[in-house]
């Protein structure tokens, strides 16, 4: 595959072979877009950001960035790291210890040739915009998880980069700080002007933070799309997990979808063919004994595991269907629901979606 | 118990040379301008040892900690050989190479009419060749302790692997190139065999302190006692003046 991508900040596919594991995805930033990468721990999002960034070569494909080509192995073009105008948050931000703040920012302007003055002028200027101008002397260990992320990124940006790189930018703070560093952390992607391409293993970061996400299994794009079409249409189980839905594939024929095991399911959509059934958890509901009036959806099954889930208990079940139900609480007491224990469950078909596999 | 002996056993020698030292004619003995000249050629030869060491023994231990080449292992087990090596034998190496009809040596007398052995210089190449292999190997284990992935930081801020060096990786090594700069000096201070079968003892040109006190011990037990002594408060106030500061940190 060649890119020939007119307009796009970036335009990369990015091939890295290891002896048990291939990446090999395709990606493209607008000027001023946020994608995300969002996949579960070695899925090699993290390696395909070290290769945007230089730190590894591309085995295959090619990297262009502003109509640059700054990796292409075939022609074999490298541009080395430092030469590249990527800015990077690392996920543990790796501030230079032995120097302040203001220092830390003002390195790359420095590096990149900028007077002395000059350039911690702009490190303050930068410093003071992620709110940190008290703080200009302090040195990495004095400042807390939220200041360090805010000192990476003045850093990251203070190089004026065409492309800003991060890599869980938030997995490294406790839940309170998350939330408000998060808020901070969208406004300043507003401000910046590049591309930025985010790696994330949580759902909600990618969510809040990207306009566009690009899900990646097992070095491999499964999907992408922007939120919405996400957790309302998973392609996989992961996405399917992540965004709380039950997924299961099928053939189907009008309103009804045949899963494995010939199990029916009537949906509230018509599809014809090759289907993805989803559902929430909450839309299942359990009975002690065969609900009269039988919705159409209607089996046995069996717990497998209680669980908290938020204000609600997850059921676990097993059967002909395995699926995760929410119920109350009061509702788990009465129905007496422990692992082992026999229920009838019940789905509204109006709540159980069918959409194109594929 | 055996550690009670082995205490005593490190102890005892230091503290019989502190019983037999000539306390009353110490003063004078210091003040011969012999013991002077010596103290004062050994300092300087340690120290430049030490210098060339930093220079030249730095970038090898990056090579060695940082990057990967063919035979690597091999070329650290060359770098730690001087550390087992009888140091007399390095001595007769260095002469079959940098003496006058020696491989490098003879080049060197033809081309700038430069000889190495029993001069000076000399002393400080044998120092450092003895000397070198405990910075290398405390530097390289400084930098194999640091986080590389500062150095790809620095790359990703526009720095160049050297300013990267000079600037992030050499900072956060300086207590072990501190730690290895003071083994190395004081190694080079104590040099003998090296020193003596490859610069000689010539007073004043290459005769050292454990030089001296070699050659003190055959004629004057006393000045070979007050050299002694110079030597062991010299070698202990350096490792005082560091010791709270990098090396047992």
């Amino acid at each position: 595959m060649d890119l020939h991508v007119t307009g796009a900040s970036l335009a990369a596919h990015i091939v890295v072979r290891r002896a048990a594991f291939t990446l090999d995805v395709a990606l493209t930033a607008e000027p001023g877009e946020v994608v995300a990468l969002l996949g579960p721990n070695g899925a090699g999002k993290t390696t395909a950001l070290r290769a945007l960034a230089g730190l590894l070569p591309l085995d295959d494909g090619q990297i262009v960035l502003n109509d640059r080509r700054i990796d292409d192995p075939a022609i074999r073009a490298f541009t080395m790291p430092e030469h590249r105008r990527i800015g990077v948050v690392f996920q543990d931000y790796l501030l230079f210890p032995h120097l302040s703040a203001l220092e830390n920012v003002a390195f790359g302007p420095r590096a990149r040739g900028v007077p002395r003055a000059a350039a911690r002028a702009a490190a303050a200027d930068w410093l003071g915009r992620v709110g940190l101008a008290e703080h200009l002397r302090a040195r990495p260990r004095q400042l807390s998880g939220g200041q360090a992320q805010r000192v990476a990124l003045a850093r990251a940006l203070a190089t004026d980069p065409q492309l800003l790189l991060l890599d869980e930018p938030l997995a490294a703070l406790d839940a309170r700080t998350r939330v408000e560093t998060r808020a901070q952390l969208r406004g300043h992607l507003a401000g910046f002007g590049g591309a930025t391409v985010l790696v994330t293993h949580d759902p909600l970061d990618a969510m809040m933070l990207a306009d566009r996400l690009v899900i990646v299994e097992d070095g491999r794009v499964v999907q992408t799309g922007d939120a919405a079409a996400i957790t309302t249409r998973p392609q996989t189980d992961y996405v399917a997990r992540l965004v709380g839905l039950n997924l299961y594939r099928g053939r189907s024929a009008g309103n009804t979808v045949v899963l494995p095991g010939s199990f029916p399911l009537t949906t509230a959509t018509s599809q014809e063919g090759d289907v993805f059934v989803a559902f929430p958890p909450a839309a299942v509901a359990l009975y002690a004994q065969q609900p009269s009036g039988s919705p159409r959806n209607t089996w046995r099954a069996t717990v497998a595991s209680v669980s908290r889930h938020g204000d609600a208990l997850r059921i676990e079940l097993v059967g002909p269907l395995p699926v995760a139900a929410d119920v109350t609480p009061a509702a788990a007491v009465q129905l007496e629901l422990e692992p082992g224990r026999e229920v009838w469950a019940s789905l509204k078909a109006t709540e159980a979606t069918s959409y194109p596999a594929g | 118990m055996p550690a009670l002996v082995g205490l005593a056993f490190l102890v005892l020698p230091l503290a019989g040379l502190l019983v037999r030292a000539p306390w009353s004619s110490l003063p004078a003995r210091l003040a011969e301008p012999g013991i002077l000249a010596a103290l004062r050629l050994s300092l300087l030869t340690s120290t430049l040892a030490t210098a060339v060491s930093l220079a030249l023994g730095v970038p090898l231990a990056w090579l060695l900690a940082r990057t990967a080449f063919p035979g690597r292992r091999l070329v650290r087990a060359l770098v730690t050989v001087p550390l087992v090596l009888p140091p007399v034998v390095g001595g007769v190496a260095l002469l079959l190479v940098f003496g006058r009809r020696g491989l490098l040596g003879g080049w060197l007398d033809a081309t700038f009419g430069f000889t190495l052995p029993f001069t000076t210089v000399g002393v400080v190449v044998a120092e450092a060749f003895v000397a070198m292999p405990f910075l290398v190997i405390s530097v390289e284990g400084a930098l194999r302790g640091a986080d590389a992935r500062y150095e790809e930081a620095a790359a990703t801020l526009g720095a160049s692997r050297w300013t990267a060096f000079r600037r992030v990786t050499l900072p956060m090594i300086a207590p072990g190139v501190a730690a290895g700069a003071v083994l190395c000096w004081a190694r080079a201070l104590g040099e003998f065999g090296a020193t003596i079968t490859f610069a000689g003892n010539f007073p004043g040109r290459t005769q050292t302190m454990p030089l001296a006190v070699y050659l003190a011990l055959e004629q004057d037990l006393d000045a070979a006692i007050v050299l002694s002594l110079l030597l062991l408060v010299v070698s202990v106030a350096v490792l005082a003046a560091l010791r709270d500061k990098w090396i047992f940190t």
